[in-house]
């Protein structure tokens, strides 16, 4: 039921005020709020230990919170379990299935326990796993191995769908060969919350996306938003080998709104390229700096990243 | 209500069907599970029945110093005599070669005394004693007043291999229903396979009684291949009802399973998971009689054992097969399972971790 103050259920599909997590002396979750809308694909991207699958869990009701409030698909954990287990399709990081099991196996085992949904013979299809019906799990390449993880989440014809990291591992021929899947999800209108560290698969999937470090959600909406609001188009990227520079004189160049340096790295965001790389090479002939290298790209959520929190998405 | 929605599913689409499957296609698509719950038990059936099959009554090897001596012993059929020079007859005994040596006495008693060299606390020590004294005696011309003639009697149910089969079958029963699922679940949480299954809407219960429900499918197995094989080759009997051993065997396959689910309930890698497998079991196949009564343990501890469930099992199965004991005669027995299932599933279920 509805609560009797709120207006009849708005598009939210998933709803998560003020969430906070804490394991022992780590605060994996420190005041979440986000909100999902119905048919759209949510990204939640983030680095290593930021607290993306803490929160993703606590919406699948896998975790406990702390405190704060989750709404899924309008109920709630506490009185709707069972409901809400079957509107689900969930597929968490790092599981490893039955391995002695056939992919058709796995299929109708994990479809026996839905009211309804897709058959395994038909999930398998969604998933182009055809070829691979009767082979065992455990022969299995990492990126079939992750195409069946989400046939498992579609046999309940789920509602929402939470996919944890579904990339992460995967050579790229196998990620786009997911980005593919998950798009076509998307375009048949089903709702999704997927967590990734890939910028550029957070770009390409999802319509909004929120940032998360430490268990805060540092900056959120469309890519392109988040991209504009640091008011940089390109950044600028260039080696000056061991020579020292004097960065104060690049920082102040016409069209440059930061500069950062890092091992010999100097990153540049720019907001008009023509008019800062001529003035990047003067000024780099008048320090007397040789040049080794040059890049440029249009800004991207990494670039937002790394204005938000001076650290890169991936820390190598 | 959207009724609509419910299609018609057939047998094999119910969840606890397909977990059972699961714990089928497991089972058979893994050699070595069916080698160590089949052939090994039967191996050592097999050899142990061997070596104790039809062995003649034991002859004790004993030493005798002088002629005259080794001559008279030699009478006595049990005793396999060897002439020994005095301080290497002594040296045998000490060393457990002989069980005992026979010399005349030291100071040379006129009525020839014999001194017998043996360790009283040695069972052999003191039959040897008794065989080599009856045998002077009467090579020195004692007259038995009452004669005595023996019936032999060695038919199958007081043999060896007939003690040992249910002792095997209920270790096997134990072994079989403790790995098969503590293996099982330590292995699928430890893969997140746990937290994958109770991510979805299945009933968590199922869960736990698809292992259940597949040990009692493969309870035939367990109880009937050893079975099969004891009374094939050794002709072991099985005097009680069939219905009965069939309830005796399950209700301990139940317990054990449940004492499996109850160990692997919180434990995370497969070595913790032995190490208490095996802490739970080894201590049983000791204290509960699988190879030699348990009554040769002190009185003190025999209530203890008794409460195990491993004694309870082969002790009733002993009852059925040996005595042909039915079900009111099992009803201890059957008691103690009784509780070892309801106290180890209500635990299991209270502490089981999914994660
Ligand atoms: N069970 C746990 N016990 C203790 N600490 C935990 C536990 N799970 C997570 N943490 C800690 O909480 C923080 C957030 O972890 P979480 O797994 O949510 O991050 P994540 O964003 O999913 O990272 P990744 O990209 O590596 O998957 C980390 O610092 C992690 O060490
Ligand atoms: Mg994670």
């Amino acid at each position: 039921m509805p609560g009797p103050m709120q207006e009849p259920q708005s598009k939210a599909a998933l709803c998560v005020r003020n969430l906070r997590k804490a394991y022992k002396d780590v605060v994996a979750v420190n005041g979440v709020d986000l909100e999902v809308l119905s048919g759209e694909c949510f990204g939640l991207l983030g680095p290593n230990g930021a607290g993306k699958t803490t929160t993703i869990e606590i919406c699948e009701g896998l975790t406990e919170a702390d405190s704060g409030e989750v709404e899924v698909l309008g109920l709630r954990w506490s009185s709707d379990a069972p409901a809400l287990r079957q509107k689900l399709g969930i597929q968490l990081q790092d599981t490893q299935l039955a391995e002695k099991l056939t992919v058709l196996e796995t299929l109708r085992l994990f479809r026996s326990f839905f009211h309804q949904g897709p058959g395994a013979e038909e999930a398998i299809r969604m998933v182009q796993l055809d070829e691979k019906r009767d082979a065992r799990v455990g022969a299995l390449s990492g990126g079939q191995k992750q195409r069946l993880a989400l046939a498992c989440a579609l046999v309940g014809d789920p509602d929402l769908l939470f996919l944890d990291e579904p990339t992460t591992g995967l050579d790229p021929q196998a990620r786009r060969q997911l980005w593919y899947l998950i798009e076509e999800f998307k375009a048949a209108g089903r709702t999704i919350l997927l967590t990734t560290h890939y910028m550029d698969e957070a770009e390409r999937l999802c319509g909004r996306v929120a940032i998360m470090d430490h268990g805060k959600i540092i900056a959120q909406g469309t890519p392109r938003e988040l991209i504009a609001s640091i008011g940089v188009e390109h950044v600028v990227e260039f080696s000056a080998g061991s020579s020292s520079l004097d960065l104060a004189g690049i920082g102040g160049m016409a069209g440059v709104r930061d500069v950062r340096g890092e091992n010999g790295n100097v990153l540049l965001q720019v907001t008009e390229l023509h008019r800062a790389v001529p003035a990047l090479l003067n000024e780099l002939g008048r320090q007397g700096v040789p040049l080794t290298e040059l890049r440029t790209h249009s800004a991207t959520l990494e670039d937002v990243f790394v204005h938000l929190t001076g650290r890169h998405l991936r820390d190598e | 209500m959207s009724e609509a929605s419910k299609s018609r599913r057939s047998f094999t689409d119910h969840a606890l069907v397909q977990l059972t499957l699961m714990r089928m296609r497991e089972f058979i698509r893994e050699p070595e599970a069916l080698f160590w719950s089949m052939i090994f038990p039967l191996a050592l059936a097999a050899g142990l029945g061997i070596a104790f099959r039809n062995r003649p009554p034991e002859v004790l090897k004993i030493a005798a110093v002088t002629p005259r001596l080794a001559e008279a012993l030699r009478q006595e059929k049990l005793l396999d005599v060897m002439q020994l020079p005095p301080q290497l007859a002594e040296q045998f005994v000490r060393t457990g070669k002989v069980a005992l040596a026979a010399e005349p006495a030291a100071d040379g008693s006129p009525n020839g005394s014999i001194v017998y060299r043996y360790d009283d606390t040695n069972p052999e020590g003191r039959q040897a004693k008794m065989l080599a004294d009856q045998a002077i005696q009467r090579a020195s011309g004692r007259q038995d007043p009452v004669t005595g003639s023996d019936q032999i009697m060695r038919e199958p149910g007081s043999r060896y291999i007939d003690f040992l089969i249910p002792g095997l079958i209920g270790m096997g029963i134990m072994g079989n229903s403790m790995w098969g699922p503590g293996f099982a679940i330590v292995d699928a949480r430890r893969k997140k396979l746990l937290k994958r299954i109770v991510a979805t809407p299945m009933p968590k219960h199922y869960y736990l009684l698809s292992f259940l429900l597949w040990r009692m499918i493969l309870l035939p197995v367990d109880v009937g291949v050893p079975l099969v094989f004891g009374a094939w080759v050794f002709g072991v009997p099985l005097r009680g009802s069939l219905m009965t051993l069939a309830g005796v065997s399950l209700l301990a396959t139940l317990a054990f399973t449940a004492g499996g689910v109850l160990l692997a309930s919180r434990v995370r890698t497969i070595e913790a998971g032995s190490g208490l497998m095996n802490l739970t079991m080894v201590p049983m196949w000791i204290l509960s009689g699988v190879f030699f009564s348990s009554q040769r343990f002190p009185d003190l501890v025999q209530p203890v054992i008794k409460a195990l469930p491993l004694t309870a099992a082969i002790d009733a199965l002993r009852a059925n097969m040996l005595q042909g004991a039915g079900l009111a005669q099992m009803a201890p027995q059957a008691g103690v399972l009784g509780v070892w299932l309801v106290v180890c599933f209500g635990l299991a279920l209270r502490l089981f971790r999914w994660r």
